[in-house]
């Protein structure tokens, strides 16, 4: 059994169909790349995936568990981290702040907790604190910890969202272009960043246009384009599949 | 002037909190006139429905302008059961908050969704619907013998007497504690004095705490706040229930503090006054809150003895003051952290083009 099952995923708005009849896998402890010339549906998938929005046909599922119906913070709570296309940070809230957010999932206190602040809260609080430390210094951004989101530079906001996406401690971590926008340098460091990543045991799932990035650190690759699924293989596999070629020099009219 | 303010940025912090602190202590042996101690238990009052207030518009971000209802179950709970029940007021203190808590997330349940403008619409249709409902009294739920079965409803309702109508309720109870009853105002000085700071002390704790900051992530960006796990849902029912019972233990301090309560105080109006003092004195911050209750309530009283008539001037004078605010200074008078910070990097935006 995959980690992550998708099958039949049809998603419409309106008269366009911008998921169509999806299937795949992501298996346990594998980095998945996604590709597809622009409009082709990568995003949709996620925010399927996410439960932002319902599903028109088809299903999903986390190690057997049926996904459909349920809000985005219990997908989340199931092992879910994301992060977006265009980066959503807590802009006016500090690194530390952003990153620790991912940890409400995993915690209990509520508001008579907070109030009164009983050992359990405070031990609570302070390993919130801890696993955050943790989080950031492995995404290299603890000296920026006091630093307001907004203020950070683009490719730090970048990193920062995936440190918050990480503090949920997911078994999956769907990255929306987490390359995009990064200079050279920046982009070497996060391909070694997601390794280290899977490395220590999250699976991977990323949409990516950076052909470099996909080609490098994917196991598999599947290609959409108009919602369709046209390929699906390793890189060497994707990369030679004139249907692929196709549909991206195609779109370039 | 400026040499006098530098030697006391000074001054060990910890002198001037003493200092102060004795001052609000001492304030009623101080000022002596009963008038000024009054004015200051009007700021108590409001500083709590200021403080709670706070919670569901700058903590979570709800834009919320009917917050009197919540005061006003409050209000009338105690003065209900008080008045006719007889109940000691400090026994229905949990009562009055318990109600509003509920109330609270009945009928803002099914309107969590909607966002800013049209949020704020119908918590001004709610507020107004709760004063309409106090002033017409039991006549309010006549219509109800319309439903078929209920026919009976409407001669047992007609000239029932319970919210008291556009009279409102009097002979509710004063406050009273083992033997002792709390009569004049400088009891009711100290009575207030201890919610504040209590209140001060809890709102404090819960900024910093989880919930606070899962209300400071819905505030920022709902969706990816949801998405990071946060159930947004109860979050900001959490945030309405809170806010809710602790306008509804204002409303009961009040009521045993006026002894005579009617709609009028209730009115759209005073949520407005509620609103400008978390938004006018900074939004989310919780010395913004007390210092925007002092330009909304201390400083028109003040006003009063310089210029008779006030009343007058008083809409011209508000207007004034909330366009100058909004022009020069709209994080507030004293803003948290974050909003001005958020303020001066978009001046700076502007200001490099």
């Amino acid at each position: 059994m995959a980690l992550l099952e998708v099958r039949n995923l049809t998603k419409r708005f309106g008269g366009l169909t911008a998921v169509d009849r999806l299937d795949f896998e992501v298996n346990d402890g594998e980095i998945l790349g996604m590709i597809g010339p622009n409009g082709a549906g990568k995003t949709t998938v996620f925010n399927l995936i996410s439960g932002i929005y319902p599903p028109d046909e088809g299903e999903i599922r986390l190690n057997g568990q049926n996904l459909l119906g349920l809000r985005p913070h219990l997908i989340t709570e199931q092992g879910i981290g994301r992060t977006f296309q265009t980066i959503r940070l807590f802009r006016n809230l500090t690194v530390m702040e952003n990153v620790m957010a991912g940890r409400h999932c995993r915690t209990r206190a509520g508001w008579l907790a907070a109030i009164l602040q009983p050992q359990s809260q405070q031990l609570e609080e302070q390993r919130i604190r801890e696993e955050a430390e943790r989080h950031l210094r492995f995404m290299k951004l603890y000296e920026q910890r006091a630093e307001l989101a907004k203020n950070l530079p683009y490719g730090d906001q970048r990193r920062l969202e995936i440190a918050r996406a990480l503090a949920i401690d997911p078994q999956l971590l769907v990255l929306d272009e987490p390359a995009a926008g990064l200079n050279e340098q920046e982009t070497n460091e996060l391909m070694q960043l997601i390794s280290q990543v899977r490395g220590s045991g999250i699976t991977i799932f990323l949409i990516e246009h950076d052909m470099k990035v996909v080609m490098g650190i994917s196991d598999r690759i599947i290609v959409l384009d108009n919602g369709k699924k046209i390929a699906e293989g390793t890189p060497a596999e994707v990369r030679g599949n004139p249907r692929v070629v196709e549909a991206y020099l195609g779109k370039e009219e | 002037m400026k040499d006098l303010i530098g030697r006391l940025r000074k001054l060990d912090e910890r002198y001037l909190y003493s200092i102060l602190a004795a001052l609000v202590v001492l304030f009623p042996w101080i000022v002596r006139s009963v008038r000024w101690i009054q004015v200051v238990n009007f700021f108590f009052v409001y500083a709590l429905l200021g403080l709670s207030l706070n919670i569901i518009l700058g903590y979570a971000g709800l834009f919320q302008l009917g917050h009197a209802a919540f005061y006003a179950v409050g209000a009338y709970t105690t003065a209900i059961l008080s008045s006719r029940y007889d109940i000691p007021t400090f026994w229905l203190l949990p009562v009055a908050g318990l109600l509003s808590a509920v109330f609270a997330i009945l009928i803002s349940r099914p309107i969590l969704h909607l966002r800013g403008d049209y949020l704020c619409i119908v918590t001004i249709g709610f507020g107004e619907i709760v004063r309409i409902a106090l002033r017409n009294d039991a006549s309010s739920l006549v219509f109800l013998s319309k439903i078929p079965g209920l026919q009976f409803l409407e001669e047992k309702l007609t000239g029932l007497v319970i919210t008291g109508g556009p009279n409102g309720i009097f002979g509710i109870n004063r406050p009273a504690i083992l033997g002792f009853t709390f009569r004049q105002q400088w009891h009711y000085y100290y009575l207030f004095l201890a919610f504040v700071v209590f209140t001060v002390f809890a709102m404090r704790r819960l900024e910093n705490s989880r919930l606070g900051r899962a209300w400071t992530c819905v505030r920022e960006d709902e969706l990816a706040a949801e998405t990071m796990g946060i159930d947004t849902v109860r979050v900001k029912l959490l945030a309405f229930a809170i806010g809710a019972a602790w306008a509804g233990v204002a409303g009961n301090l009040y009521a045993s503090w006026v002894t005579v309560i009617a709609p009028e105080s209730f009115s759209f109006w005073e949520s407005v006054i509620m609103f400008c003092i978390v938004v006018l004195g900074g939004t989310g911050s919780i010395p913004g809150v007390l210092v925007g209750t002092v330009g909304m309530v201390v400083l028109p009283e003040i006003l009063r003895e310089v210029l008779l008539n006030i009343q007058q001037w008083r809409m011209l004078l508000f207007g004034a003051a909330m366009v100058i605010m909004m022009v020069f200074r709209p994080e507030g008078l004293w803003p948290s952290q974050r909003f001005r910070r958020q303020l001066e990097l978009a001046k700076e935006a502007v200001g490099s083009e």
